[in-house]
């Protein structure tokens, strides 16, 4: 059995066999491997009883549960108003230098995807982004390089 | 200035005398129908938008009949500019348990939910252990309640109530037609109630307070305080609770760097106030009702920015199920590009405004419905900076 059919085996027998843990089962596939693989769509939607185009219809909704490959660290930087007057697009040019790749990108060693979000819900206190499940917030462009030098030495 | 802004401390208030567990025993000791009369006579209203009598849509599911029933807490926040159910949730998490376990208590529902956005995941291991905790407290009175926590995974639509009920049971995220209400078919198509994070705490603190000092604050439409989330050009950016029903030029006078020159009120679904407005618009149900989003820009900023900046937003997240949004979206978005680049005439933004009262009449949930809220006040108060 494969790493992936052992992990969502896992997760349903910790959430429960029904389709209302269809959302949580997903998250943790996620959680674990940073994005939906055709292999994991499929294993989720045998162990629930779904088809699997109604697991992909579900997952490709939600902007968290990616269905295309991402790196082992996503970047999400907040292009809401507020923090793009607090001067967003200088942090997001800072880490398109840095990691030589645009928004909406990963990196060619797959340690980081590179995105712009909506509100992340830290107005006063932009610019903000998060990596993975952490935030940083009040950005400059040095500090966000130093945090992002801090995610490729882990 | 007749009165200065009344600034509150309720809903993060922890007064030392007071265990914050007496507060759900003294209301476990209360007949349901009289907490449902004295949130009714409270006055309180919604806090996450729609401000719906809350002592109201508590009596609506109690009088439902159903064995099974639901409380869920909507911790979706995903409106731009807000940013309080976070800091409530981090801050005072035990004063949002009380509020849905005296509601499931009330109206007789056995499990309740939060749930909270996937952009706030970093909050969920703390909060859960707080729960656990709580959750025993409540086996030990032997109340038939426990509260377990559900995460979103990135949708601002998910915030809309039948939404959120799609998103806990496995589906897209899709807005349903109502009726039928939560209170009839709600979660799983059963009798719920969903109420917001602040609304929740302030269900705890009137039971703690009572009703009379709740009724002291605010008007006659807005009983009581709010928390408001305060960003954009403000030397003092923050979160501040503040009684309801304040004229919006004291609140610019105190929060603004003193070159104001709209204040965007309720988030990009909210309503655009210019400043030579300021002095006759309320903040509260009988001016301006916010789910406590306060944006402001000063005089360096383009309101075409803005208002492109919102399209955006609203065309990124429709859920794409009705034509009057998902398309109507993208046109208004095109539609201010084209005038901009003088590819259409001045004259085309009135067009676009006939078709944002066609989304209000024709889009099946309030996002759709409100994208004319800020398309409306920014073209009508600032016509020059789309056109040029
Ligand atoms: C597009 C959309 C997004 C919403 N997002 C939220 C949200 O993030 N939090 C919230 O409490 N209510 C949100 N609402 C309002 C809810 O549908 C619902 O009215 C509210 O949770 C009820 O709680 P209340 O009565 O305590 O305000 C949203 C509504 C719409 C139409
Ligand atoms: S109004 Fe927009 S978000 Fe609401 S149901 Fe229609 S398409 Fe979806």
């Amino acid at each position: 059995m494969s790493k992936t059919d052992q992990l969502v085996q896992k997760l349903v027998r910790k959430h429960g066999k029904t389709r209302n843990s269809l959302m949580a089962v997903l998250q943790g596939v996620v959680q674990e491997e940073r994005y939906l693989s055709e292999d994991a769509m499929i294993a989720v939607a045998r162990e629930l009883d779904l088809s699997a185009a109604d697991v992909y219809g579900t997952a490709s909704f939600y902007t968290f549960l990616d269905t295309i490959p991402r790196g082992k660290n996503i970047i999400r930087i907040c292009k809401t108003i507020t923090c793009h007057m607090k001067g967003k697009d200088e942090v997001l040019l800072a880490l398109e230098n840095m990691l030589k790749i645009k928004a909406g990108e990963t990196t060619h060693d797959k340690m980081f995807t590179l995105l712009t979000v909506n509100c992340l819900g830290w107005c006063h206190k932009g610019p903000v982004m998060l990596v993975n499940d952490e935030v940083y917030t009040e950005l400059t462009p040095q500090k966000a390089i130093e945090v992002i030098e801090e995610y490729s030495r882990k | 200035m007749d009165k200065q802004i009344k600034k509150v401390d309720i809903i993060f208030q922890m007064d030392e005398d007071c265990n914050l567990l007496d507060i759900l025993d003294k209301a476990l000791a209360q007949p349901a129908d009289d907490i449902i009369l004295d949130l009714i006579d409270s006055g309180l209203k919604g806090r996450g938008g729609a401000g719906f009598l809350t002592g109201l849509k508590w009596k609506f599911t109690k009088n439902e009949d159903s064995d099974v029933k639901y409380v869920i807490c909507n911790a979706d926040e995903g409106e731009p500019g807000t940013f309080k159910d976070r800091e409530i949730l981090d801050k005072v998490p035990e004063k949002v348990f009380i509020g849905m376990a005296i509601c499931g208590y009330v109206v007789g529902a056995k499990e309740g939910y939060i749930y909270i956005r996937g952009e706030y995941n970093f909050l969920v291991k703390g909060l859960q252990k707080k729960l656990d905790n709580f959750n025993k407290h409540l086996k030990d009175r032997n109340l038939d309640f426990q509260i377990a926590i559900r995460s979103g995974s990135g949708a601002y639509v998910c915030g809309e109530e039948s939404a959120l009920f799609e998103s806990m049971e496995g589906y897209r995220g899709e807005p349903r037609n109502k009726p039928p209400y939560p209170t009839v078919a709600g979660y799983n198509k059963k009798p719920t109630v969903i109420n917001n994070v602040e609304t929740l705490v302030y269900v705890t603190m009137i039971s703690r307070l009572g009703v009379q000092k709740f009724k002291e604050l605010g008007t006659k439409d807005s009983r009581g305080s709010k928390v408001f989330s305060v960003s954009g050009d403000t030397p003092i950016p923050g979160i501040y609770e503040l009684e309801l029903g304040m004229p919006l030029n004291q609140f610019v006078d105190e929060f603004a760097d003193g070159d104001a020159k709209a204040v965007q009120v309720g988030g990009a679904s909210g309503h655009c106030v210019p400043r030579k407005k300021f002095n006759d618009t309320i903040i509260g149900f009988e001016g301006i009702p916010t789910g406590g989003s306060m944006m402001i820009f000063n005089s360096t900023r383009s309101m075409y920015n803005v208002l492109h900046d919102y399209l955006e937003f609203f065309t990124e997240e429709s859920c794409g199920q009705c034509t009057p949004c998902r398309v109507g979206c993208q046109q208004l978005l095109k539609g201010i590009e084209a005038v901009k680049r003088g590819e259409k005439p001045p004259s085309y933004l009135d067009d676009l405004k006939k078709l944002t009262t066609t989304m209000r009449i024709a889009a099946k949930c309030g996002l759709g419905q409100s994208v004319g809220n800020p398309f409306n006040s920014i073209v009508d108060n600032f016509r020059e900076e789309i056109i040029y």
